[in-house]
């Protein structure tokens, strides 16, 4: 057994952080779409993830079907629950308060959740690795060639969505609601139909995290809660409702979690993103690039 | 509903005080009164909750801690260090009470969703401790051998007689806090709730007022605790996870928050649904109440005593 140098201990530390931070920060990202349009936090934006995994696993190795065709096909059915979950749980409610759409979503996590474990039961589930297991050494640290998937499709993710909110007229128009919903309905943009997209976007996010993520950390039926809160954690970090804000926050969050757990105790490893939420919320609560003039404009 | 009547409340008493003699004559619900003890402990968890989220319009999604922190520090102050279990209650209280401060009073100065993830983090950083600390707490093998509660060398040690003590608990709480939501509290309570900048307007204190309410809800969730813990004699973390703080988020839907009402009956309801009969669903049980919370936040924004209500305004519609 060669023993490892502290330096490329926390090396690999840093790495294997900024790869789950780039999962918080997915998820960071997901919960700023429904929150921009809406003001919303949607507690269910976990269990996206949870199914993108889940649902990769059937189609992928379930099924055989190819990487390149499970894996839209995952997208599209995440995207679909996300569309039902607005349609039957957020849209349905005729007196919508902070309240009652936190109760909704929080409802609808646990719904998702029992159905995942009716499906799949309570046993985590593997995926194939993309690029196969085979892992390069770089300054002593081990790296799985999945780690460059997951932190590639979050930059893919941020491009493809800053091209949309800059450069489609629809991306204008959710930004428009976002600003402000009653001017974006004056000018004719259907506010309603917006929350859906919104909805849709964000669960398609959340499967791209879910399935790229489950190679490296296996995916089961419980999984979404934490994610969820861990992403709100980034989110809020970051300045919640910038998406600048979430990626930095999520990649924060995923370091102090990797420094945490491997240096500190790992028996605490998933108290310390949660921690580090708490103090955020107690010292900075419009996180590192929000803006709290912003924050309370917003209804909720 | 400013106003709670006086005769529902004596009522409700007599029942409570009649019915261990009532289930021992059928044989069929003989056990009830054991599952009432839980409903008590439970009870004294949603009326508070009630008047934080119906009355100030704040949600919490971790009270799961405050219960488990009454249930641990009243746990290991008297099997390791042999105190008084009284006196260990209201240590918890204390010590709950000072927590609650510290995580509500910096969220609940923002407005909106930031309290329902701080206790959600704070909830979930709690059970962590519960299970990782095991030198103090057992760890997830549970903590055995917490004595039972007596009082002037009276021994509660019958279903019967722990059912009575955690019930006249229930009872003070019960209109402990139908006089604050009658005092001029409650009316600023319910102007918060209402409108915030409304109420700021009229010189009410809203962060303050909504930090009390926090607390108190806190400290009420602790005594349950430390009834749970002398009660059962035994406690393990799983009794304080997240899906708990849930299931009390759907008690008080399901009874309806607007009204301190709701907490008994959604306590009553869906205590007997996770002891009694949704033991034919087994683990799945978690989307039958997916589905209850869901279906009640949809139709029946005001709980079960709202039903009333919306059953009246309907017929008037028709006519």
């Amino acid at each position: 057994m060669e023993t490892i140098s502290f330096t490329s201990q926390l090396f690999q530390y840093l790495i294997t952080g900024l790869t789950v931070g780039s999962v918080y920060a997915m998820v960071a990202v997901g919960f700023n779409i429904i929150y921009n349009v809406t003001e919303i936090i949607n507690f269910a934006q976990g269990e996206f993830v949870m199914l993108g995994g889940l649902i990769m696993v059937f189609f992928h190795v379930g099924m055989a079907l190819p990487l390149v065709l499970a894996f839209p096909a995952t997208v599209i059915l995440v995207t679909l629950v996300g569309i039902l979950l607005d349609r039957l749980a957020i849209s349905p409610i005729r007196q919508p308060s902070v309240l009652t759409l936190i109760i909704a979503t929080i409802a609808a996590s646990i719904l998702i959740k029992g159905i995942a474990m009716f499906i799949w039961g309570k046993d985590p589930f593997d995926l194939p690795a993309f690029s196969g297991r085979n892992p390069i050494t770089v300054m002593g640290a081990v790296i799985q060639p999945q780690y460059f998937w997951v932190i590639g499709f979050l930059i893919v993710v941020v491009i493809a969505l800053s091209i949309f909110f800059d450069r489609t007229i629809i991306g204008k128009a959710m930004s428009a609601c976002a600003d402000n919903a009653d001017a974006a309905k004056l000018v004719g943009i259907n506010v309603k139909q917006m929350i859906l997209l919104s909805f849709a976007l964000s669960a398609a996010i959340g499967a791209v995290a879910g399935v790229t993520m489950t190679p490296i950390s296996l995916m089961e039926y419980d999984r979404g809660a934490m994610l969820a809160v861990k992403g709100f954690g980034a989110a809020i970090l970051g300045g919640l409702g910038s998406f600048p804000g979430a990626i930095l926050g999520g990649l924060i969050m995923g370091a102090i979690e990797s420094f945490g757990a491997g240096l500190v105790s790992s028996g605490y490893k998933d108290a310390f993103a949660l921690i580090v939420l708490l103090a955020v919320l107690f010292f900075k609560p419009s996180g590192i690039l929000g803006d709290i003039e912003i924050s309370k404009i917003k209804r909720f | 509903m400013l106003q709670i009547a006086k005769l529902p409340i004596a009522i409700f008493a007599a029942l409570i005080i009649t019915f261990p003699w009532m289930a021992h004559q059928i044989p069929v619900i003989d056990h009830y009164a054991d599952i009432m003890v839980f409903v008590g402990i439970y009870c004294l968890i949603t009326i508070g909750l009630s008047l934080l989220m119906g009355y100030a319009g704040q949600i919490s999604v971790g009270h799961a801690a405050f219960f488990g922190i009454g249930a641990y520090v009243s746990g290991i102050l008297t099997t390791n260090y042999g105190l008084n279990p009284w006196i260990c209650m209201i240590i918890a209280m204390l010590i709950t009470a000072v927590i609650a401060l510290l995580v509500g009073a910096p969220s609940l100065k923002l407005k909106g969703h930031y309290l329902a993830m701080a206790t959600l983090a704070f909830g979930i950083i709690i059970f962590i401790i519960f299970n990782e600390e095991i030198e103090w707490t057992g760890g997830p093998d549970g903590m055995p051998g917490i004595p039972g509660l007596s009082l002037f060398g009276f021994k509660f040690d019958s279903v019967d007689k722990y059912y009575y003590l955690v019930w006249a608990f229930v009872l003070a709480a019960f209109i402990f806090t139908a006089n604050i939501i009658q005092s001029d509290a409650g009316r600023a309570l319910r102007a918060i709730h209402t409108s915030e900048p409304a109420a700021s307007a009229m010189g009410v204190d809203i962060a303050k007022f909504k930090i009390i309410v926090f607390v108190y809800s806190a400290v009420l969730a602790s005594l349950a605790g430390s009834l749970y813990a002398h009660y059962l004699n035994f406690i393990n973390p799983s009794t304080f996870d997240l899906f708990f703080s849930i299931k009390l988020l759907i008690m008080i839907a399901l009874g309806g928050m607007h009204n301190i009402w709701g907490a008994i009956i959604g306590a009553l309801l869906i205590t007997f649904l996770s002891y009694e009969w949704l033991h034919y669903f087994e683990e799945f049980e978690v989307i039958v109440y997916g589905a209850i919370l869901l279906l009640v936040t949809i139709f029946l924004p005001n709980g079960l005593v709202g039903v009333p209500e919306m059953l009246k305004s309907w017929v008037r519609r028709k006519n």
